[in-house]
């Protein structure tokens, strides 16, 4: 176990190093920025805060690390966001209670996904067109669930799911956190992980060696489609409202630069969550280190695109050969 | 010419890799007007040769002189230019483009910009008419058999270089006629004055065509001969460093009992457009070979009877209790086991580790939530690279890293490792080298002697008559004949393959 | 959505009978769409006002898409309507289609948003004054504070769109000349209520909660997400910290009844209204109104009754 521990750390090493590297360079440029305080019986402080606001990224990445790892892509996970956020809120408005609200949203996430995995699996329609339909149409099906308003609640259980807190953690970190310990543990304490990643890199080889490829990829999306749908919640109960017009809007590029940060190849195959979760965090700390920096807005995107593109470049394989030939020649 | 001054030659070349040297100061010349094969078992350094000199790899020590004059080849674009071509044994075109395009691709005639379609096409006609081929060049390159397209990637590589042409296994995916085609390409261009060097692990093909031979053997040379001087057995002594027991057998095994009750019966089973319905039992302990030309219906029959490729008729009994057999999980469940024809893209998962890719047919048919346990893993990863002579660093690297003959040792592994009780194996044999190809044999004479039962196609007809019990001869889709025990020889194969459907309907048996 | 062009389809059939028959005026109205709850207030409100006056609306929903206006205006053009009401989706390519609308003698009354047309194209445009907007917040702002020093954190809207750039303008305008008053921190926050919680949360940190004293918000939504970033930090939103913003939008009016906002300056939805107003002088006696009739921006305080305003305008279709 003591040689998995290893491996696992050199495999995280890059995006360790990076985030601590960025989290470093907030507090030079902004010194308060790792205070945290202990306030309304949670910890509160920009550290919490990276936690907080990086949930919904790092709930899609955990699903789509998962898609990419069998060559795929879900591009609808912003929109399911926005449909399974709207049915929660339209639902605890109509007064269902907080346990069968929590299940159609997330029931209705799942469908979603399951719906994605038939189109990718039974169907063979390319993933980047599969899901590019739900990314379309699911914008306009929250629409409708909401009436094109932001649809307001005031449930303190829905809300608490948001903005409550649990064992002094922000209550998004936790969901986050433990989804993300649990399905790292499903996929490699099961054999899912491996054949997860057979089927992404070789789907025929996969399925003549007796792997049930087809569910395989339907449960993937379905548990992207779960993931989303989570997200969805903790979004809409963050602003106790559903926005169907901006919930989840463009997260699906971040959930997917997440998990190319983190390592895991666009081309499928081996794939970590652990990896992909701190590229989430990665990701979150630029957002939250531009918005303390008090950078005129006008520079939020450029930075950002700029920090991503030196992530990468230093990530890039081409470097990393280059390195280890100059420490060779030296 | 004269025949000592050497168009390409090496001196003392050397490069190492981290951990082993696999060029070890080799000498090797080429004169112009020959073909030479370069032989050895994977990993003697053939490839590793073969990517100094066209500058895929950069060598560590040593020269490389071409028509006397040193080269160092940067890359494949500039050993083109200097004047070497490689064909490789995938063709590495482009499917989807037209024979003409590939051709010509890059130096297509142009006119303001634009090219020029009807003078590309024109001239890609004429080089190919230099080969004797005279095809439509404006249909995309896919719509071809693997010989054409052999011969198109050497047009190219020819009319780009020019003096030295190198042929990496290029013969390994075609069948008889079309390797006769292939070499009457590759002796013009000899005769032209080109420089050939060919590399091939048929060794009938290297008698054929070469004119000397360079063997080499863990990355050192072993010699250099006239094919005139050398005999088979020689040879491949030469290229094993040690004597093969006995390469063949004169005829087919006998010692089944075909009177007691098989353990699997296929009956009727077909599948419309792929193979017609056959009847077909297996019994314990018996090789079943099947014989016939590339796209007879041989593949067919074993994705049929594998559930690969879903029947349309018939039905399958297990020890006389009926089998379904619709996707690969049944039959895997009902203890078959599947090798592909094509370990690269159906076989092998290249990204994976050799351990991995063993455990994976266990693993699935466990199902996902019984997970095989790490430890088990490795114990099975080990024992089998043992067993199997698997030549790796270790259980953890990746497939795709390992030599063709070793991913189809590992492959073996896959399927030894769920026991199963019948094993089809899709040219188990193809594109690997000598001493890998007789330890498969061996194993498949070891397995059904341990009682399994096994189906196995190959084109190598030799081999087939060394371990098969019963020869099923396939052609045009159909079974045509079946030749048990005695009966089995090269001869009688060839024949069936050979005959007209009609009469061999009623000789078979 | 689909219901809807049906119901436009048939009002605009059943129109082609009554045209000639009718007394009281007609009036066609060619509307976006139904894309913000501001949008739906807008339509209700120009039905209520029309109904007001007597006014048969012939209402047609163009979903977003330009061709869907220019083909509702031809078929009230055709239909020989009194007046046509056109919300453009975009700027450009209306020329052909007013002229012919020009050449029947229809006046047309641009609501809401402009077009780069020629201005003797229309007879007036009816909107509202962004810079304006945030001149009114910043005049309150400037009011309500007196001579107390006064730190303030802004919320933009998405940067570079014109009610961004307009709003910011006009409440710097606003609380130029007040010494005590200065923006601290200038984020944007997308128009977005999620977006606005969030912003909030890191002005909080960085600048202290105590050391801010209003916040500034360019519209209700990013300013009701604030309003939770500023509860969850454990301070008092409308007496800790001021807040006002724009739009007056439902939601931003409970707040108001809770205390937790201050003010909030109203786009009105009644843009037809004044449109209405202007059209009935020029029929009468040929009065040609100014080519831009800005509506109000009126303030709305906790003074004002928030609830039942709130009740109105959930009425309202937002």
């Amino acid at each position: 176990m003591n040689g998995g521990a290893a491996r696992l750390l050199r495999r995280i090493a890059p995006q360790l190093v990076t985030l601590a590297v960025i989290l470093a360079t907030i507090g030079f440029v902004f010194p308060g920025f790792f205070n945290i305080a202990f306030a309304n019986e949670r910890l509160y402080g920009s550290p919490i805060d990276i936690l907080n606001r990086g949930a919904p990224v790092a709930l899609l990445a955990i699903g789509m690390t998962l898609v990419i790892a069998t060559r795929g892509i879900d591009l609808s996970v912003g929109a399911v966001m926005a449909i399974c956020g709207a049915i929660a809120a339209s639902a605890i408005t109509a007064g269902y209670g907080l346990p069968l609200t929590l299940l159609m949203a997330l029931g209705a996430g799942i469908a979603c996904g399951l719906w994605n995995g038939l189109l990718v699996a039974v169907l063979g329609i390319q993933p980047i067109v599969a899901t590019l339909i739900l990314m379309v149409a699911g914008r306009g099906i929250a629409q409708l669930i909401t009436e094109g308003a932001i649809l307001t609640f005031n449930d303190a259980g829905l809300a608490y799911v948001g903005s409550g807190s649990f064992a002094a953690l922000p209550m998004p970190a936790v969901l986050w956190l433990s989804v993300g310990v649990a399905v790292a543990l499903l996929v490699r304490r099961t054999a899912l992980g491996m054949l997860i990643e057979a089927v992404g890199v070789n789907r025929r080889a996969s399925s003549l060696a007796g792997v049930s490829s087809r569910l395989l990829l339907i449960t993937v999306y379905a548990i992207s489609g779960l993931c989303a749908a989570l997200a969805g919640i903790i979004v809409a109960a963050d602003i106790r409202g559903a926005d169907a017009n901006n919930a989840g809007l463009f997260l699906e590029l971040d959930a997917i630069l997440a998990v190319v940060v983190g390592g895991t190849s666009l081309l499928g195959g081996r794939f970590s969550i652990i990896a992909s979760l701190i590229g989430a965090m990665i990701i979150q700390s630029v957002n939250t280190g531009i918005l303390v920096a008090g950078f005129p807005p006008e520079f939020n995107l450029v930075i950002k695109a700029c920090i991503v593109l030196a992530i990468l470049v230093l990530q890039s394989p081409a470097l990393y050969g280059a390195a280890i030939l100059l420490r060779r020649t030296s | 010419m004269s025949e000592s001054q050497a168009l390409l030659r090496t001196e003392g070349l050397t490069k190492t890799f981290p951990g082993t040297r696999a060029l070890d100061a080799v000498d090797f010349d080429l004169r112009a007007g020959e073909v030479h094969a370069l032989l050895g078992e994977n990993g003697a350094g053939k490839s590793t040769l073969i990517k100094c000199l066209t500058g895929a790899y950069r060598r560590d020590a040593g020269e490389i002189l071409l028509e006397g004059a040193p080269i160092d080849p940067r890359d494949t674009q500039d050993a083109l230019a200097l004047g070497i071509g490689t064909v490789y044994q995938e063709v590495n075109l482009l499917p989807n483009l037209s024979v003409a395009e590939n051709l010509l691709l890059g130096r297509q005639p142009r006119r303001v910009g634009l090219v020029r379609r009807r003078a590309m096409n024109d001239r890609a006609r004429a080089m190919l008419a230099r080969y004797g081929l005279s095809i439509d060049v404006t249909r995309n390159l896919d719509a071809y058999s693997v010989a054409i397209q052999q011969i198109v990637a050497i047009a190219r590589a020819v009319s780009m270089s020019g003096r030295v042409l190198i042929l990496d296994e290029p013969t390994a995916s075609l069948d008889r006629d079309e390797v006769a085609m292939l070499f009457d390409v590759v002796r013009g261009l000899r005769d032209n004055g080109l420089g050939i060097i060919f590399i091939s692990h048929f060794l009938d093909q290297v008698f054929e065509i070469a004119d000397r031979v360079t063997v080499l053997r863990n990355g050192r040379l072993v010699g250099v001969h006239d094919i005139g001087g050398l005999d088979r057995l020689r040879l491949v002594n030469l290229m094993l460093g040690r004597e093969l027991a006995e390469e063949t057998r004169e005829t087919g095994r006998g010692g089944i009992d075909y009177d007691a009750a098989p353990r699997l019966r296929f009956s009727g089973t077909g599948r419309r457009g792929a193979i017609a319905p056959f009847d077909l039992d297996v019994h314990r302990g018996e090789v079943i070979g099947v014989a016939g030309l590339l796209g007879s219906g041989r593949t067919e029959t074993a994705e049929l009877m594998f559930g690969a490729a879903p029947m349309d008729c018939g039905s399958v009994t297990s020890e006389g209790r009926p089998l379904r057999l619709a996707s690969p999980r049944d039959a895997i469940g009902a203890g078959f086991g599947f090798s592909p024809e094509d370990r690269k893209t159906s076989g092998i998962i290249g990204d994976m580790s050799v351990r991995e890719n063993i455990v994976l047919a266990l693993q699935a048919r466990q199902g996902w939530l019984r997970r095989v346990p790490m430890r088990r893993q490795r114990e099975l990863a080990d024992d089998f690279i043992k067993r199997l002579d698997i030549r790796t660093s270790d259980a953890e690297k990746p497939i795709g890293e390992l030599s063709g003959g070793n991913q189809q040792k590992a492959l073996l592994a896959r399927w030894l490792a769920t026991n199963p009780e019948f094993l089809i194996l899709d040219e188990p044999t193809r594109g690997i080298d000598v001493g890998a190809h007789a330890e498969i044999i061996r194993m498949i004479e070891e397995l059904c002697a341990s009682g399994m039962s096994l189906l196995v196609i190959s084109a190598e007809l030799d081999e087939l008559v060394a371990y098969s019990h019963r020869v099923i001869v396939v052609r045009d889709r159909v079974h045509v004949a079946e030749l048990v025990g005695e009966a089995i020889t090269t001869d009688a194969i060839v024949k069936a393959i050979a005959r007209p459907a009609a009469e061999a309907g009623e000789n078979a048996r | 959505m689909i219901a809807k062009t049906l119901l436009g389809a048939g009002l605009l059939a059943s129109m082609t009978l009554l045209s000639s028959a009718a007394l009281a005026q007609t009036v066609g109205f060619s509307q976006i769409g139904s894309e913000s709850g501001w949008r739906a207030a807008e339509t209700t409100v120009t039905r209520q006002e029309a109904e007001k006056r007597g006014i048969d609306l012939k209402f047609a929903d163009a979903q977003q898409k330009q061709e869907n206006q220019i083909k509702a205006i031809r078929s009230f053009v055709a239909q020989g309507v009194d007046a046509i009401l056109l919300a453009p989706v975009v700027a450009t390519g209306w020329d052909a289609v007013l002229q012919e609308a020009k050449e029947a003698e229809i006046p047309v009354i641009l609501l809401d948003r402009m077009v780069d047309s020629d201005k003797d194209l229309y007879l007036t445009a009816v909107g509202s004054d962004l810079v304006h907007e945030g001149e009114v917040a910043g005049k309150w702002l400037v009011d309500e504070v007196g001579d107390r020093e006064c730190n303030v954190v802004e919320l933009q809207g998405t940067t570079g769109s014109s009610p961004a750039i307009d709003r910011k303008k006009g409440f710097e305008q606003a609380i130029a000349d007040a010494s005590n008053i200065k923006i601290v921190r200038s984020q944007t926050g997308d128009f977005t209520r999620a977006k606005g919680k969030e912003v909030m949360e890191s002005f909080l940190k960085a600048e202290g909660g105590d050391t801010i004293c209003a916040l500034y918000a360019h519209n209700d939504d990013m300013a009701v997400g604030a309003i939770q970033a500023i509860k969850e930090a454990g301070l008092k939103p409308g007496s800790d910290i001021l807040v006002v913003s724009i739009d007056a939008v439902p939601d931003i009016f409970q707040a108001m009844a809770a205390g937790e906002a201050n003010a909030t300056v109203e786009l009105t939805p009644n843009m037809a209204g004044p449109a209405f107003d202007a059209l009935a002088k020029y029929q009468a006696d040929g009065t040609e109104p100014p080519k831009f009739i800005q509506t109000e921006s009126k303030l709305y305080t906790q003074a004002d009754d928030p609830m039942k305003v709130y009740e109105e305008k959930k009425s309202q279709g937002y």
